[in-house]
């Protein structure tokens, strides 16, 4: 009997609170003790309410809330009776990639694109940047090209452009767009004066070997095909017909961020602090102590906060690109004594390279490629409409500032203008519409990739070093990892010539065709 | 902004979500009329106008594990159906020749080809039944190629591969993408006539590969759907192939009138 009643005045309460608007009738309610000993709603209820008494649908509609009330009781809902930050990474991740860059996202999709069937592996991408202002896939210039020098860039670039061809079959996601990387097939043309034209004979015997669809040109035949380059000086030029041009690395990092996240990897925005590990001594013949170290978890910080979540991890990938040098110090890398294998530290630091929009309404056309002088110059159409991007790469002494990404607009004019104007007449007449700064995530020991697990750390990889190559051969190098991480070897293509044994044994693996 | 919405099973009746399951179907019918707002077609291929059939089937697929399976199954099939067709025709190139493996291709995916030095053209008919003559010219190059409306994309464009093709036709493929164009490399020497009309997959990056085909003298880019600004394009074709005659068609060059009553008002008062 009194249940029934119970029931009753509960049915009247949900009935008025659903005519009023139902938030704020039920955050007022109080439960106050009935005569019967149950509880009930003390709210007075006015008569404005359904005139109709449709009691089977009030009793269903209160069904459900209990249900769903006791549903959120049971452990495995995530209700929780505090407050939690929503945003903070979850407390455990089987693999926790540091980066959110194109590189990182690449590594996660292939994680979950290989690991197919047992969906239960976590992978969490830290990123520190949520606006990705200065982050160096966006702000780089979105070339893709097969002429290296070194077979393994060569074949990076190969397998990079493949995955780009048959990008959707790749990164699709149903019932969104397909993506569209605005790809313009135009090539790269590479221009060599007389020192430097056997150095470009010879990679061009390496990248047409590789399979890479290059031809070369005299002098004269770079005359008749671009009548707008002044070919003064130019002995030989390399040009790419098929698999090289440029496109927009924000709609790469998206595409493989839009489609890791729809297989389930976790995003959490936020620095890393610190690493947690253990360490195991071990001595070696000549008495000299090597300290392996386990990293067991990640402190993550919220961003411009004092809270921070330590994830617990198995493996670390360091993808963080022009800062993976700060982020190895954190674990101990380069910290060790000089001549000692604790010494060497990751030779990775960001150098700042400035890129320069111009707009120029005589200059080349629709068949412009991306054009790279000997004298380091480079420049590229942007558009329809006369826009183009340039830039030079600084010398070695003349490096600038890497503390902030500000421009300086006094080397467009002492540095690239001259050299650009020379070679191209028509751009003697230009203007100076825009210009940004980026980093390249300068490897300072031979200016490529270091791809592969520290000899010291026993569960950190890295993917880092590219020096302004690893937009272009970030969906091979994220598929290499991948292979790395879950099959232990290297499958499709073989970078151990990229691993850190070089650094160890300091034989540098030289890239010549660095822009 | 990433659309997980919670699905369940079309067929599974279960007795807690029986009644749930058949309160969102009667509410599906109901809303089918409704979305008839411009939905995205099921899959990532080209943009085509989707019919009240895919929307509905796109709506239900959102809410349904089975019905996404079944539409994951058929768009697979469609797409193992197209890397068959586009394959490369190795086994024939070594019993018959580069020549003929080439001719079978052709035939095979429902295009047709005329030989050098020959003048009849051989084809396959609508329900892609051919004439087994080819097989009687050996080591007899392909020099013309018809290719209209035929699921040719960019792998198979390597069964093509050492044939002096002078004529392209690839009006309304709808896989010929910019990838493909710039695959076009390889018959730049020979090449001299292009038809890439319709294809809808085309964009002004692929045009810039066209560079490539110095020979070229017969140029068609009408209809083609991805260009933005059509009338700057063809005019950067013009600069860029400058032996070559571009028909452009299919395109409304007229000028955007800013306000339109105002040419009309100077007039009237002129007047």
């Amino acid at each position: 009997m009194c249940a029934w009643r119970r029931l009753h005045r509960s049915v009247r309460a949900l009935r008025g609170c659903f005519t009023r608007g139902s938030l704020s009738c039920t955050a007022v309610t109080q439960r106050q003790p009935d005569r019967c000993g149950g509880l009930t709603f003390c709210q007075k209820l006015s008569t404005g309410g359904a005139l109709r008494n449709d009691f089977l649908k009030e009793l269903k509609a209160q069904m459900a809330a209990m249900k769903k009330k006791a549903a959120d009781g049971l452990p495995s809902s995530s209700w929780m009776p505090f407050e939690i930050n929503p945003n903070l990474p979850p407390e455990t991740a089987d693999i926790v990639i540091v980066g959110g860059g194109v590189m990182g996202w690449s590594i996660a999709y292939w994680l979950k694109q290989k690991e197919k069937f047992s969906k239960k592996m976590r992978v969490l991408v830290v990123e520190r940047d949520p606006t990705y202002s200065q982050a160096s896939t966006v702000l780089s210039a979105g070339g893709i090209r097969q002429q290296f020098s070194l077979l393994e860039n060569i074949h990076l670039s190969l397998e990079s452009a493949d995955f780009m061809r048959s990008i959707n079959e790749h990164l699709s996601v149903v019932n969104e767009d397909p993506v569209d990387l605005q790809f313009n097939q135009s090539g790269y043309l590479f221009l060599a004066s007389e020192e430097v034209a056997h150095i470009m004979e010879q990679n061009y015997n390496t990248q047409r070997c590789a399979g890479a669809k290059v031809s070369l040109f005299s002098q004269q035949q770079v005359k008749e095909k671009f009548p707008w380059i002044n070919t003064e000086g130019v002995a030989l030029a390399s040009y790419g017909l098929e698999n090289e041009g440029w496109f927009d690395p924000w709609t790469l990092l998206n595409a493989f961020r839009r489609k890791a996240m729809s297989m389930g990897v976790i995003q959490c925005f936020g620095e890393v602090a610190d690493f947690k590990h253990v360490k195991q001594v071990m001595m070696t013949k000549n008495g000299e102590q090597i300290d392996m170290k386990t990293i067991k978890s990640v402190k993550v910080q919220m961003l411009n906060s004092l809270e921070y979540q330590p994830v617990e991890c198995a493996l670390v990938v360091n993808a963080a690109g022009a800062f993976s040098g700060k982020l190895a110090e954190m674990v101990g890398i380069g910290l060790g004594p000089k001549d000692s294998l604790a010494g060497f530290s990751v030779p990775v630091e960001p150098r700042k390279r400035y890129v320069y929009v111009v707009h120029c309404p005589d200059g080349p056309g629709l068949d412009s490629p991306f054009l790279i002088d000997y004298s380091g110059v480079y420049f590229r159409r942007e558009g329809l409409g006369g826009n183009y991007i340039c830039g030079v790469s600084p010398e070695e002494a003349e490096e600038p500032d890497t503390s902030n990404l500000e421009v300086d607009h006094q080397f467009f004019e002492d540095k690239v203008w001259p050299k650009l104007a020379n070679r191209v007449p028509a751009f003697e007449k230009l203007k100076v519409t825009s210009a940004w700064a980026g980093f390249y995530d300068y490897n300072t020991f031979d200016q490529n990739g270091i791809i592969g697990i520290h000899p010291l750390i026993n569960n950190m990889y890295f993917a880092t070093g590219f020096s302004g190559h690893g937009l272009q051969h970030s969906p091979a190098v994220g598929r290499a990892v991948a292979e790395l991480i879950l099959d232990g070897e290297f499958k499709t293509l073989d970078l151990s010539g990229l691993s850190f044994r070089r650094i160890l044994t300091q034989e540098p693996m030289l890239e010549q065709n660095i822009v | 902004m990433f659309p997980f919405l919670p699905a369940q099973c079309l067929f599974m009746p279960s007795f807690h979500r029986s009644s749930v399951s058949f309160q969102s179907l009667h509410r599906c019918c109901q809303r089918v009329a409704v979305l008839l707002v411009a939905r995205r077609q099921w899959g990532s291929s080209s943009a085509s106008p989707a019919s009240v059939v895919s929307k509905s089937l796109d709506f239900l697929a959102q809410r349904f594990y089975d019905v996404e399976a079944l539409l994951n199954w058929k768009s697979r099939i469609g797409k193992d159906q197209l890397r068959k067709k586009n394959f490369y025709y190795g086994y024939t190139h070594k019993l018959y020749g580069p020549d003929i493996a080439s001719a079978y291709y052709i035939l095979n995916l429902g295009g047709g080809f005329r030989f050098v030095g020959q003048s009849e053209w051989f084809r396959a008919d609508s329900r892609g039944k051919f004439n087994w003559d080819f097989l009687n010219y050996k080591d007899t190059p392909v020099e013309e190629v018809d290719m209209s409306h035929t699921i040719i994309n960019y792998v198979g464009l390597s069964n093509l591969e050492r044939q002096p093709v002078r004529t392209l036709k690839l009006q309304g493929c709808p896989e010929v993408d910019d990838w493909f164009l710039a695959g076009l490399h390889k018959f730049q020497d020979s090449l001299e006539e292009l038809d890439i009309s319709q294809c809808p997959r085309i964009t002004v990056g692929g045009l810039a590969a066209l560079r490539n085909l110095r020979q070229l003298k017969h140029l068609s880019v009408s209809s083609l759907p991805r260009i933005s600004s059509p009338g700057l394009v063809i005019i950067l074709l013009e600069e860029m192939l400058p032996q070559c005659q571009i028909t452009a068609d299919g395109y409304d060059l007229s000028l955007p009138q800013v306000g339109g009553e105002k040419p009309e008002e100077h007039l009237e008062a002129e007047g």
